[in-house]
């Protein structure tokens, strides 16, 4: 739009079916060249709203850019522009990698020459040399993910939006995808991404966490951690975690405690107040070993307690 | 329309087809299953119907008479008996078809009498078939009376007084060999089939498997992709016709007495009909299961039921003619008839012709405006 820094953005944007609002009016920027996490659990609206940036569907209301194309009457022009990698693994199954390729390759008209030579670039970035003549259908999860994010970049475009790319993949391989990523962004290429998994989303430069439909916090990591969360968390290693966390949301100031892996997190609004409360509670019921210290909320903490926050507000 | 997008989408549909054995088979095999087994085995002729014979007379004239039988193609003598009970039960287990029982006496009544009853036991489980061997049986009957009577006026000096004298001709198929009238109508079955069982499937497939999704990100025109999945199977069909066209010259020996080229022309157009049809089923479809049966339902089973391929059209009651004016393969079929055993060119069938047009045009139509319904 008239900011040349701006890759994606939209304002109001709203997708209904029938009776049911899947995205509630929801307003972001996205610049250039960053890797941007739209974030929320499963169904809270992200794939919704990425198919709308992808020209796929059309927004109930709202405007939007992408790529300075609008997203209601330029359609083509955005889908030329775009690299997309669906949620659900989505190329040929019967053909090979290469002949995936080959066939995306024809899709964006790329010329023989042309062809050749992005295929190697794509099967190089892609770390897929090994099973270039396999049938798709005999590669592993992690490696169909990484041909489909090879497929998606094929034509060079200068904004990709990846909807959940390392869904059911191992953390080996997340880990490899977003050194990919991150490759990409460093090439100039904005980096729309879609994740559930709240750990990953550190590696993004900014993000947005929607809800129902409804954005309810935006910023880099360091600001979500900080902005939007007053409360303080507190780590506590027992021996029955399952049955402390349950006792400890009894305390006083403490919101809400909830396991967390192996330790239980307690959030409070301050721990200098609530980890003696605790600790007297251990040595009234005469519990000796235990590890209790506050520590920085993760991102999943920030996003927990922004969900349970958003529910309070909104009761169903 | 981008040319290099239309043959991305048409190699790799191609691909798609090469490397499913189950596609190639329905490509290919069931169109030859279907020639021979329509050329060979499922002759709508009736011949060598069997029959069992009780001559109780056994004199020279029933002898004589028997020998009409013989010697006609229409019937086979299985064998002589003398009792009922054993006739009856080669009736029962099917192994005879007709029972013939030439009465004591029976040269001595036609001597003297001048007329002898002949008892005929049709097994009438099959009426069709059943009539028609009574035919056969009255048509050998009528030629030995015939003849009986005027060596009977010979004798007497006293000239033929039998006042028609039929002299008939059979055009076309001189033979009435029932093959020469099914092959040519397959090729219409044949193409259905294709269409039906298999491009029917081809756009239901990439919904089902979420590939559609990944296409229609891209800027793939509805135009490009429906011309690009149409091609394969287009040269499929094509294939098919030439082989049908070969086999059934030199398997089945079925003239092509007109133009071969108006044959392959009217074939494509009812061919892009067809594929068509077949597309827009694809797309309506939300399952590969639900495609193929509607398929079935809308396409293969009117053509094979209602285009007069197996049943003649005027043999249906009238409500159900005026419906078989809604199946193309029925102008085709004319079409494909009047070609190979008619010899004929388009100033006989024109009409036919231009009804195939309206039915492809219709059809391209169909599928054009509800792809891009769908993706919109």
């Amino acid at each position: 739009m008239s900011n040349e820094g701006i890759a994606v953005s939209v304002q109001n944007l709203e997708k209904k079916f029938g009776a049911f609002t899947a995205v509630n009016r929801i307003n972001f920027d996205v610049r250039k060249g960053e890797i941007f996490g739209f974030l929320g659990p499963n169904g809270a609206g992200k794939s919704t709203t990425i198919r709308m940036l992808c020209g796929i569907i059309t927004p109930t209301s709202g405007t939007g850019t992408v790529g300075g194309f609008d997203i209601k009457n330029e359609q083509e022009k955005i889908k030329e522009n775009i690299g997309y990698m669906s949620q659900k693994f989505s190329l040929y199954d019967d053909l090979t990698v290469e002949e995936n390729i080959n066939f995306y390759a024809g899709i964006y008209k790329l010329s023989r020459h042309d062809r050749d030579e992005r295929k190697e670039q794509i099967i190089k970035l892609a770390g897929i040399e090994a099973f270039r003549s396999n049938a798709t259908k005999t590669l592993s999860g992690g490696w169909k993910q990484r041909l489909a994010l090879g497929c998606s970049l094929i034509h060079k475009p200068r904004i990709i939006f990846l909807d959940e790319p390392t869904s059911g993949v191992d953390p080996i391989t997340r880990e490899n995808f977003w050194g990919i990523i991150k490759g990409l962004a460093k090439q100039g290429v904005t980096v729309f991404v879609t994740t559930h998994y709240m750990d990953e989303a550190e590696n993004c430069d900014r993000m947005t966490l929607i809800y129902k439909g409804t954005i309810i916090a935006m910023g880099t990591p360091e600001e979500m951690k900080t902005k939007f969360m007053r409360d303080e968390i507190i780590q506590i290693r027992v021996d029955e975690p399952e049955e402390w966390a349950e006792r400890l949301s009894s305390v006083e100031g403490i919101k809400e405690s909830a396991l967390f892996g192996s330790t239980i997190h307690a959030v409070s609004p301050s721990a200098k107040k609530t980890i003696p409360l605790i600790t007297k509670l251990f040595e009234r019921e005469g519990l000796k070993s235990y590890k209790m210290a506050k520590i920085k909320a993760s991102l999943e903490d920030v996003f927990v307690s922004l969900i349970e926050d958003y529910d309070k507000e909104h009761p169903v | 329309m981008n040319l290099r997008r239309t043959r991305a989408i048409f190699n790799k549909e191609f691909i798609q087809i090469w490397r499913d054995p189950r596609s190639l088979a329905m490509a290919f095999f069931i169109p030859m299953l279907l020639l021979v087994l329509f050329g060979y085995a499922l002759s709508l002729d009736i011949d060598n119907i069997p029959m069992a014979v009780w001559n109780q007379d056994g004199s020279q004239t029933s002898m004589r008479f028997l020998d009409n039988f013989k010697l006609s193609k229409y019937f086979n003598i299985m064998g002589y008996y003398d009792n009922y009970p054993v006739m009856e039960h080669l009736v029962d287990k099917g192994k005879a078809m007709i029972i013939m029982v030439i009465p004591k006496h029976f040269s001595k009544q036609i001597q003297s009498n001048g007329i002898a009853p002949l008892q005929v036991i049709i097994d009438g489980s099959d009426s069709n078939t059943a009539q028609i061997a009574l035919g056969y049986v009255n048509s050998v009957v009528y030629s030995y009376n015939q003849k009986f009577v005027k060596d009977a006026l010979a004798v007497n000096s006293i000239a033929n007084a039998t006042p028609v004298d039929l002299r008939s001709r059979i055009w076309f198929n001189q033979d009435l060999d029932s093959k020469l009238f099914i092959v040519p109508g397959l090729i219409a079955i044949i193409m259905m089939i294709i269409a039906a069982l298999l491009t029917s499937l081809t756009i239901a497939r990439e919904w089902e498997r979420g590939t559609m999704e990944q296409l229609i990100s891209t800027p793939v025109r509805s135009i490009e992709l429906i011309i690009g999945k149409f091609a394969p199977y287009f040269v499929i069909g094509f294939i098919d016709l030439v082989i049908s066209v070969v086999v059934g010259i030199m398997l089945f020996g079925v003239p092509l007495r007109g133009s071969t080229v108006l044959l392959f022309v009217t074939s494509g157009i009812f061919l892009t009909g067809a594929l068509m049809l077949g597309i827009y089923i694809s797309v309506a479809a939300k399952s590969q299961l639900m495609a193929s049966q509607m398929a079935i339902l809308t396409s293969f089973l009117p053509t094979f039921m209602l285009s007069g391929f197996t049943y003649e059209i005027f043999n249906m009651p009238q409500w159900v003619q005026y419906i078989t004016y809604l199946v193309p393969a029925r102008y085709f079929i004319v079409i494909l008839r009047g070609i190979y055993l008619k010899g004929v060119g388009i100033e006989a069938l024109w009409p036919n012709i231009i009804a195939l047009f309206i039915f492809s045009f219709i059809a391209v139509r169909l599928a054009i405006v509800k792809f891009k319904k769908k993706v919109a």
